[in-house]
């Protein structure tokens, strides 16, 4: 089954489970189906609507109104090519954060369109902050400011008014229909109903997002999903597509953010709206005793200084005049209101206190760091006919919401130009049967003993304890990392016998059970770079340095027969336009 | 981090349980909105700004700081109101436009 690791439900036609089917189906043909109504699969949906007639379903999981990563709203437009800078110098700056490994070609077709997307967005409504020359001001060289608390909204009524566009909210994919090889559409259940949805269609975007609840989070008891990353997001569009045999790249760089604490709200703000320094409990700012200041080399920093005795660090903003902190609540309000909260309740603010600042759990997630689908030129994964955009595509760092954006226009021109030589191919009644009788089963399960949620909770642990997570300082080496292996094998064969009793638990199960699948892989990519090359996000305790000779190289992975294979690959340059071939 | 209903004041239109995010918004007999997975509020608050009564209470958990204040929030055509309750009962109040631009 699904669970217990095996390649595709293909096999699941000889599974003889009940036979009591209890949900409705309905099955739903289109031109191109969009899983995940984010920023990347809206605006990619918008893209087709405006340029064609093709018929677009997009499935999401929740309300694509407030779905997402962003649905408090967003506080910077954080990838545009400013003032001074060019696309390639964009390259530059992305290629030297990730100290050279990522895809050059990606990145450099993206940035060409980020402000082209910009733009398109103050159309449709979204507020800039302009200088007197109506210019957009920015925050920092490739940063911009805008008012992002209503930015799902806008994207979701822009749609509203397409009429070749279907938007199905609450209906949780579950994994993709696969006929010979090619991905035909996906098939997946309401959380409102019980309803089955089969959707065939002739091309598939996967657009749902990274990976948030793979480690133990920073509050894992009352506010476990006060974290930073959106909890809704469980790797379930990496999930279907390693189960389908996608190539994956890059797991191992994961993302950890530098975060405020307890809140978990973002830090740019302060310390690129009111550059703001960053200092020990003895006040000296540290970042520049660790070398340059990358991402990652400013979380590092934070770690380190905690592990010498100097913590807590802080962002130091005591003395900033009131009108600033007015301006720091409201920016708050408008993307991370539980940070604004927290000043208030105690009468206090960021002009009386330094911010406390710590380092999150690690989360897989492309639109940061590299890792998701491994992609062509087109954002095509190697599998036909599917394209994956957004934080779930990988290769790309740092693309952020106008980056999601650009891939969505990307892999929606590259669907029109050759959708018209796709046939839709029907699907087998043999594995939609299948996927029933699988969904139903857990409704007929008895009570175990454990709980899905307590499934997750020892995944977070393992994950935590063995494979790097927050109580080793982000560090692992090769023994632990067999132990998390075995462990999480251990978790995949118990999702079978968890016991469902209503459609949210249905949920829990297969988020649980993506989630895994996401352990698998990300614990197999730390494993094979043997080196250590980006600090905290990746770091080898038996391999503590980096190794150029070796390891400029994407660590690539396909899922075949129940087992992680890894694929090396040479680097991409930035003006390859690159085709899948072998 | 999560939110809490209050019955009194909510009209049972169902507007907070179609949008959370994370499908944590039931309703209960008389159609009146509760939060039915508490802990699994990732405190984004989609769901205040849909309820037209400022039925929403928005409040830290104790293991992130949380001191017994709250928030809740009436959300207008063209701005929002932040209605703050302190830990000792202080009342604020914030507005944030909706065209103006964050300056940070
Ligand atoms: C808290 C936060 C703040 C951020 N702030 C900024 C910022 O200020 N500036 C900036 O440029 N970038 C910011 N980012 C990054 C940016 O928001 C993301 O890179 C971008 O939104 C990702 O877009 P996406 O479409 O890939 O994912 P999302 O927008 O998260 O969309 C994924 C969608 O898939 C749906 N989904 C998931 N699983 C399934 C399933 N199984 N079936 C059906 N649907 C499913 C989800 O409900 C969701 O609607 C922020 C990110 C976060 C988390
Ligand atoms: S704050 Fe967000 S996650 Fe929490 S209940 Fe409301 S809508 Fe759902
Ligand atoms: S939105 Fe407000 S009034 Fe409507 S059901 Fe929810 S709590 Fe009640």
């Amino acid at each position: 089954m699904l669970g217990q690791g095996h390649p595709h439900p293909a096999n699941l036609k000889g599974y003889r489970g009940v036979t009591n089917l209890e949900f409705d189906i309905k099955t739903l043909e289109t031109d191109v189906l969009i899983i995940g109504g984010g920023t990347a699969g809206c605006f990619s949906a918008l893209t087709i609507s405006e340029n064609s007639n093709y018929k677009i379903i997009i499935a999401d999981k929740a309300n694509i109104k407030r779905s997402g990563c962003l649905a408090a709203g967003v506080n910077a437009l954080n990838a545009y090519i400013g003032k001074d800078e060019t696309p390639e110098s964009f390259v530059e700056y992305v290629k030297r954060d990730s100290e050279g490994v990522m895809r050059e070609d990606l990145v450099y077709s993206l940035a060409k369109g980020l402000n082209k997307v910009a733009k398109k967005l103050e159309e449709l409504g979204l507020p800039f902050l302009k200088d007197d020359n109506g210019e957009y001001v920015q925050r920092g060289r490739g940063s911009i400011k805008i008012n992002g608390e209503n930015i799902k909204p806008i994207l979701a009524k822009a749609l509203e008014e397409k009429k070749n566009v279907l938007v199905l909210n609450n209906v949780n994919i579950a994994d993709y229909l696969i006929k010979d090889g090619v991905v035909i559409g996906a098939i997946g259940f309401s959380l409102r109903e019980n309803i089955v949805y089969q959707i065939v269609a002739k091309k598939v975007v996967c657009a749902t997002g990274g990976a948030s609840g793979i480690y133990k989070p920073n509050n894992p008891t009352f506010s476990r999903h006060k974290m930073w990353y959106s909890p809704f997001n469980t790797g379930a569009g990496y999930a279907m597509g390693i189960r389908a045999g996608a190539e994956m790249t890059s797991f191992e760089m994961r993302f950890i953010a530098l975060r405020c604490k307890d809140t978990i709200a973002p830090t740019g703000t302060i310390a690129q709206g009111i550059r703001a320094s960053q200092i020990n409990s003895k006040g000296e700012e540290y970042v520049s005793k660790y070398g340059i200041s990358t991402t990652h080399m400013r979380l590092y920093s934070t770690i380190m200084e905690n592990l010498k005795g100097n913590g807590p660090c802080f962002l130091k903003t005591e003395g900033i005049i009131s009108e600033q902190q007015g301006e720091l609540f409201k920016a708050y309000l408008n993307m991370a209101p539980a940070q604004t909260l927290r000043w208030i309740e105690r009468n206090t603010g960021p002009a009386n206190e330094n911010v406390e600042i710590e380092g999150t759990e690690p989360y897989i997630v492309g639109g940061h760091t590299a890792s998701g689908y491994w992609v062509d030129h087109n954002r095509q994964t190697t599998l036909k006919n599917l394209y994956a955009i957004g934080d779930v595509a990988g290769g790309s760092p740092k693309k952020y919401v106008t980056g999601c954006m650009v891939e969505g226009e990307i892999a929606a021109m590259s669907i029109i130009n050759t959708i018209d030589d796709t046939q839709t191919v029907k699907s087998d009644v043999c594995e939609t049967n299948a996927f029933i009788q699988y969904f139903s089963h857990f409704f007929h399960n008895t009570d175990f003993y454990y709980t899905i949620s307590e499934v997750e909770q020892a995944m977070q642990k393992i994950m935590d304890e063995y494979a790097g997570g927050i109580s080793t300082g982000y560090m692992y080496n090769k023994t632990k990392l067999r132990i998390a292996a075995n462990r999480i094998e251990e978790l995949l064969k118990l999702i079978d016998g968890m016991r469902a009793n209503n459609l949210h638990d249905l949920l829990s199960i297969f988020e649980t059970l993506d989630r895994l699948y996401v352990c698998k892989v990300l614990i197999k990519h730390l494993e094979t770079r043997k080196e250590t090359r980006w600090k905290c996000y990746q770091e080898n305790a038996d391999y503590p340095f980096k190794d150029d000779q070796n390891w400029m190289k994407y660590v690539n992975s396909v899922y075949e027969d129940g087992i992680v294979k890894i694929v090396l690959r040479e680097l991409v340059g930035r003006d390859k336009t690159y085709e899948h071939t072998d | 981090m999560s939110i809490q209903i209050d019955k009194d004041i909510c009209i049972a239109c169902n507007k907070c349980s179609n949008i959370c995010p994370g499908n944590l918004i039931s309703t209960d007999n008389d159609s009146k909105a509760f939060i039915k997975y508490p802990q699994d509020c990732w405190g984004c608050t989609a769901c205040l700004k849909e309820c037209p009564v400022g039925a929403i209470k928005y409040f830290l958990g104790l293991d992130i700081g949380g001191s017994g204040g709250y928030l809740y929030t009436r959300n207008q055509k063209n701005h929002i109101d932040w209605h703050i309750v302190s830990s000792d009962n202080r009342k604020h109040h914030i507005k944030t436009k909706k065209d103006e631009s964050n300056k940070y």
